[in-house]
C-alpha cells in the first residue's frame, strides 16, 4: 500500500463486495464463530448452510464467518443480511433449523419469527 | 414532569435509516408549534425488533403502534391523536404485535445501551479477510496518521482522547506513549499484551478473533509515535482460533504492503510477529511479559526502570493491552473529542465488560463509562436466572473485589470501581446469586494466586499460601476467633511488600469479602455453618415452612435423600445426604436453606 | 504410570528443523519449547538437554523455563486430556462438581494420568467460553453447559471406542 488513494479504491471494491445495496437480490449470512460459537456448534452450523445452498443451487448468497457477537447466552448465532437492509438475528441455532432457514426465509422470504432470539429453552 | 404522552420514536439501525431522526425533530418542532411541550414527551428508542414495518411510532399510554411513519404523517398523528384523541387507522401496524415479538424487544435492549467502539466490527466482518476490515474503513487511520501526521501530533492526539489502559490499571496511553518516544534508542519495541488470564474475562479474544486488523493498525501507529519498527503481540496458547486468526491477518497485512517497509511511501517501516504464552498468570504483568517473549522464566522485575526506558532485550518498549489498542484507529478516524464525549470525563470512552456466571445474558458487552452497574446488569444482562437475589457483583478477577447490591447504582468507571474496593480489571464481570458462598469465593481467588505467584518475592509466595491455609480450614469447619484478624493483617502486610500487581492485588477478594460479608465469614467459624450451602462439611440442609410440595427437590436429589408428598412440607435426611446443593439450586420458592444443626442434634464440628 | 515416550528420529528432525528457523528470530526458546511440547507431546530431560546444546544455553535455565510454565510438562500425558475449566464464571456455575466427577469416575486426581494411559485429567484456567459455563474440554473439544451427567457420558463413550 503506497497511497491512500489506493486504499481508498480497495475499499470501495471491497464495499461493493461486502454491501447489499450494490448487489441485487443478494443476502449475506453471517454465522458468529468465535472460540464460544465455535464450541457451541457453529462449524456444524456453517457447513449445513454451505450444503444446503449448494443443495438448492441458490445463488447471490454468502455465507462468511464472523467473530463473536457478544451474545454468549445464545450461540450458536446466525445473522442473515439482506438487499432491503434488514437484519434477523436468529439464534441457538441447529442443523435442523438450517434447513427451515434456508426454505422459509432465504427462499421464502419469511424471517422465522420463533427462531429469531427468542429464549429458547433447551 | 408531568407528560401525559409519550412518543417514541424507533431509532434502531433500520428505523434510523428510514428517517427516524427526521421524524424525531419533526415531532419536536410541531409539539412545541402547538404549545404541547408539557403534556408530550418524545423519545429515541432502541430497535423495536418490528424493522420490516419501521420507522416505527409508538404512542403512550395506550400503545398504538404506528408503522412506516414518515415525515408527512407527523402533522396527522398529532392533529388526531394527540389533540383529537383518535387512533389514526391508515397508519397502524398491520401485524398484530403479539407475546413473542415483545419477548424480541426485550432481547434486543441487549443491544440497545451498548456502545460499539472496541468491538464495532465483532461479529459483523469476516475476520478472515482483510478487505472486509478495509471496507470498514480499516487501515485509513494508519494511512492518515503516516501521512499527515508527525509522530508528536499523534501521542498530542492521544493523550487529547483522554484513552486510560483497558488491562486493568487505567494508565493514561497517550502519556506511556510518549515516554516511550522520548526515550532515545534506535531499537524500541511496541507489544501488545493479549494474554488475557484473567478468569472470567475474554473480551480480548473476542477483539482478536473477531477484528485482529484493528489490533495490527493499532500497533503500527504506536510503532510510528514512538519509534519502533517491530511489534510483538503475545498472546495465551489457550486461544487457538485467535492465534490461528491473528497470523493470518499479519500474512495478509504484509500481503498489501501494510505491514513491511516504507507503508504508504512514508518511509515508516514496521512488522509484527507473534508470541505465545504458556499458561502463565503473571506473564500479563508487563515486566514479566517481557522475561517470557525474551525466552526467561516469566518473573516480574524491579520497576524503575519502566518498560519505557529499558523494556524487551534492554531497549525502551510499550506495552499496551488488545482493548486499548482496539480503540486507537477509531479515535484517529473521528477525532480526539469524539471519543472524549463518550463516557466520563476522567474516564472517556467506553469498556467491554464480560458478563458471567448468574445471569441471564451471558455474554459481551461494551457500554460508555458512566453507565452503572444496575444497567448492566439488569437492562442488558437481563438480571438474575431462578428467581434469585443477587448477592454481589466481582469484579477485576483475582486482583478485584465484590461489590455489594447497595452500591450497584453507581456508574462504572476507573476511580469509582476503586473506590468501592474492586476495580475495573480487564472487565470480568462475575455476578453471585444467593447460592454462592463468598468465603468460598475468597478462597477459589487465593488458591488462584497461590497457585499463579511466580515465588520470585516472599509475601506474595509465603503469604498468600497462609491465607489460603485459613480460609481452607474456616471452610473445613475448623476456623477459630483469631483467624480473621489474622488474614486482615496478612492481606495487609502482602499488599504492602509485594513485588508486583500479581502480590498487591492478590488479597483484595479476602479483604473486600471481608468488609462486605463479615456475617458469613463468622457464620462459618463460630456457627460453623455455610448460610449458602456450598462449603460440605458445613452445609445441613433444612427445608423451610415455605415449602409448596412440588416435589422438584425430591427428584432432583441423585442419592434419594430427600421424602415428601405432593403440596406437603418435605424433609431432608442428613444422613443420607451429600450435600451437593441441587435441591436449593432447583427449589422454586427457595424453601431450602442451610442452617446450623438443631441444639440436641449432634452436632458436628 | 510410566507412559514412554517415542523419540523417534523423524521426530528429532522436526525439533531441529524447528530450531534452526527460531534462531535466526530473537528470543528463541519460547517458540522452540512450543514446538517441542506439540512434537513430543512432553519436553523430557533428554530433549531439554538437546535443546540446551542447540540454543546454546545451560540445562539448568532450559528446566527452569520448562518447568515454570503450565503449559509445559516432563512427563509423557495420557492420549485423552481431559481439562475441566475452572474460570470464575465456571466455577460459580459448578464446575467443581464436574472436576469431581470426573476425578471419581476415573479414579485419578486432577494432573494425573490413568494407567491405562488412555485420560488425563486437568483442571485448566479459564478458556473464554464463559457464556457456556460450566465448561471442559476433552482434547480440542469444547463441551458447553456440562453437567455430571454429560462429563460421565463423555468417558464412557471414550472407553467404548477404545
Amino acid at each position: 500500500m503506497k497511497t491512500m488513494a489506493e486504499l481508498e479504491k480497495l475499499k470501495e471494491e471491497a464495499r461493493k463486495n461486502i454491501n447489499m445495496r450494490y448487489n441485487k437480490n443478494a443476502t449475506r449470512i453471517q454465522v458468529g464463530m468465535g472460540t464460544c460459537g465455535i464450541a457451541a456448534g457453529a462449524r456444524r452450523v456453517l457447513n449445513k448452510f454451505l450444503e444446503e445452498i449448494k443443495e438448492y443451487d441458490l445463488k447471490k448468497i454468502m455465507v462468511t464467518q464472523v467473530g463473536c457477537m457478544g451474545e454468549c447466552a445464545f450461540e450458536p448465532l446466525v445473522e442473515v443480511l439482506e438487499e432491503s437492509g434488514t437484519h434477523t438475528i436468529y439464534c441457538r441455532v441447529t442443523e435442523r433449523m438450517v434447513e427451515d432457514i434456508i426454505e422459509e426465509h432465504i427462499i421464502g422470504g419469511k424471517p422465522i419469527e420463533k427462531y429469531i432470539l427468542s429464549v429458547a429453552k433447551r | 414532569m408531568l407528560e401525559r404522552i409519550h412518543i417514541l420514536i424507533c431509532g434502531g439501525a433500520n428505523c434510523a435509516g428510514g428517517g427516524s431522526k427526521e421524524l424525531w425533530r419533526e415531532f419536536n418542532d410541531q409539539l412545541e408549534k402547538r404549545n404541547l411541550v408539557d403534556e408530550a414527551k418524545t423519545v429515541m428508542t432502541g430497535c423495536f425488533g418490528l424493522c420490516a414495518s419501521g420507522p416505527i411510532v409508538v404512542v403512550f399510554p395506550k400503545e398504538v403502534f404506528y408503522e412506516h411513519v414518515g415525515v408527512a404523517d407527523v402533522k396527522d398523528i398529532i392533529e388526531e391523536h394527540i389533540l383529537g384523541g383518535r387512533v389514526v387507522e391508515r397508519l397502524l401496524l398491520k401485524e398484530k404485535v403479539d407475546k413473542s415479538k415483545l419477548k424480541i424487544y426485550s432481547q434486543l435492549k441487549f443491544y440497545a445501551k451498548q456502545k460499539r467502539i472496541a468491538l464495532r466490527n465483532c461479529g459483523s466482518i469476516n475476520p478472515l479477510d482483510i478487505k472486509e476490515y478495509i471496507a470498514r474503513n480499516g487501515y485509513k487511520a494508519l494511512g492518515k496518521v503516516l501521512t499527515e501526521m508527525t509522530p508528536q501530533e499523534v501521542i498530542a492526539t492521544m493523550k487529547a482522547s483522554g484513552l486510560r489502559g483497558r488491562g486493568g490499571g487505567g494508565f493514561p496511553t497517550g502519556l506511556k506513549w510518549e515516554f516511550a518516544a522520548k526515550s532515545v534508542d534506535t531499537i524500541k519495541y511496541v507489544i501488545c499484551n493479549a494474554d488475557e488470564g484473567d478468569p472470567g474475562a475474554f473480551m480480548d479474544r473476542a477483539v482478536l478473533e473477531g477484528d485482529p486488523h484493528s489490533v495490527l493498525e493499532a500497533m503500527a501507529i504506536c510503532g510510528y509515535a514512538i519509534g519502533a519498527h517491530q511489534g510483538y503481540i503475545y498472546v495465551r496458547a489457550e486461544y487457538p482460533v485467535a492465534v490461528e486468526r491473528l497470523q493470518l491477518a499479519i500474512d495478509q497485512a504484509r500481503e498489501l504492503e501494510l505491514l513491511g517497509d516504507n507503508i504508504f511511501n512514508s518511509g515508516f517501516s514496521f512488522d509484527i510477529d507473534l508470541r505465545l504464552g504458556a499458561g502463565a498468570f503473571v506473564c500479563g504483568e508487563e515486566t514479566a511479559l517481557i522475561a517470557s517473549i525474551e525466552g526467561e522464566r516469566g518473573m516480574p522485575r524491579n520497576k524503575p526502570p519502566f518498560p519505557a526506558a529499558r523494556g524487551l532485550w534492554g531497549h525502551p518498549t510499550n506495552v499496551n493491552n488488545v482493548e486499548t489498542f482496539a480503540n486507537v484507529p477509531v479515535i484517529f478516524l473521528k477525532g480526539a473529542d469524539w471519543f472524549r464525549s463518550v463516557g466520563t470525563e476522567k474516564s472517556p470512552g467506553t469498556k467491554v465488560f464480560a458478563l458471567g456466571g448468574k445471569i441471564q445474558n451471558t455474554g459481551l458487552v461494551e457500554v460508555p463509562m458512566g453507565t452503572t452497574l444496575r444497567e448492566v446488569i439488569y437492562d442488558i444482562g437481563g438480571g438474575i436466572p431462578n428467581k434469585r437475589k443477587i448477592k454481589a457483583v466481582q469484579t477485576g478477577g483475582p486482583s478485584g473485589g465484590c461489590i455489594t447490591e447497595a452500591s450497584l447504582d453507581t456508574p462504572i468507571d476507573f476511580d469509582n470501581l476503586t473506590a468501592l474496593g474492586s476495580m475495573m480489571g480487564s472487565g470480568g464481570m462475575i455476578i453471585m446469586d444467593e447460592d454462592n458462598c463468598m468465603v468460598d469465593v475468597a478462597r477459589f481467588y487465593l488458591d488462584f494466586t497461590v497457585d499463579e505467584s511466580c515465588g520470585k518475592c516472599t509475601p506474595c509466595r509465603e503469604g498468600t499460601k497462609r491465607m489460603l491455609d485459613i480460609l481452607n480450614r474456616i471452610c473445613e469447619g475448623e476456623g477459630n476467633a483469631e483467624d480473621l484478624d489474622v488474614l486482615e493483617r496478612l492481606a495487609i502486610m502482602i499488599k504492602d511488600s509485594s513485588l508486583c500487581g500479581l502480590g498487591q492485588t492478590a488479597p483484595n477478594p479476602v479483604l473486600s469479602t471481608l468488609k462486605h460479608f463479615r456475617a458469613e465469614y463468622e457464620a462459618h467459624v463460630f456457627d460453623k455453618v455455610c448460610p449458602a450451602g456450598v462449603c460440605s462439611k458445613l452445609t445441613n440442609f433444612v427445608v423451610t415452612d415455605l415449602c409448596i410440595g412440588c416435589t422438584k427437590c425430591a427428584r432432583n436429589c441423585p442419592v434419594g435423600a430427600i421424602q415428601g408428598k405432593v403440596k406437603d412440607k418435605h424433609f431432608i435426611d442428613l444422613d443420607i445426604c451429600i450435600r451437593c446443593g441441587a435441591c436449593k439450586s432447583i427449589c422454586p420458592v427457595n424453601a431450602i436453606v442451610s442452617k446450623p444443626m438443631e441444639k440436641g442434634g449432634e452436632v458436628s464440628v | 504410570m510410566s507412559l514412554k515416550i517415542q523419540i523417534t528420529e523423524e521426530k528429532l528432525a522436526q525439533l531441529y528443523g524447528t530450531m534452526e528457523a527460531n534462531k535466526k528470530k530473537p528470543g528463541p526458546l519460547m517458540p522452540t519449547l512450543h514446538a517441542a511440547q506439540k512434537i513430543f507431546g512432553c519436553i523430557p530431560l533428554p530433549i531439554q538437554k538437546i535443546i540446551a546444546k542447540e540454543l546454546n544455553e545451560s540445562i539448568a535455565k532450559i528446566n527452569g523455563v520448562v518447568t515454570f510454565y503450565g503449559n509445559f510438562s516432563i512427563e509423557p500425558k495420557g492420549k485423552n486430556i481431559i481439562s475441566v475449566c475452572l474460570g470464575t464464571a465456571c466455577y460459580v456455575r459448578g464446575s467443581q462438581g464436574i472436576l469431581d466427577a470426573f476425578a471419581d469416575e476415573l479414579k485419578i486426581k486432577p494432573g494425573e494420568t490413568t494407567a491405562d494411559g488412555l485420560f488425563t485429567l486437568e483442571a485448566t484456567r479459564c478458556i473464554g467460553a464463559c457464556g457456556l459455563a460450566p465448561v471442559f474440554t476433552i482434547n480440542e473439544t469444547i463441551q458447553g453447559n456440562s453437567t455430571v451427567q454429560t462429563a460421565k457420558e463423555a468417558i464412557r463413550q471414550i472407553r467404548h471406542q477404545s
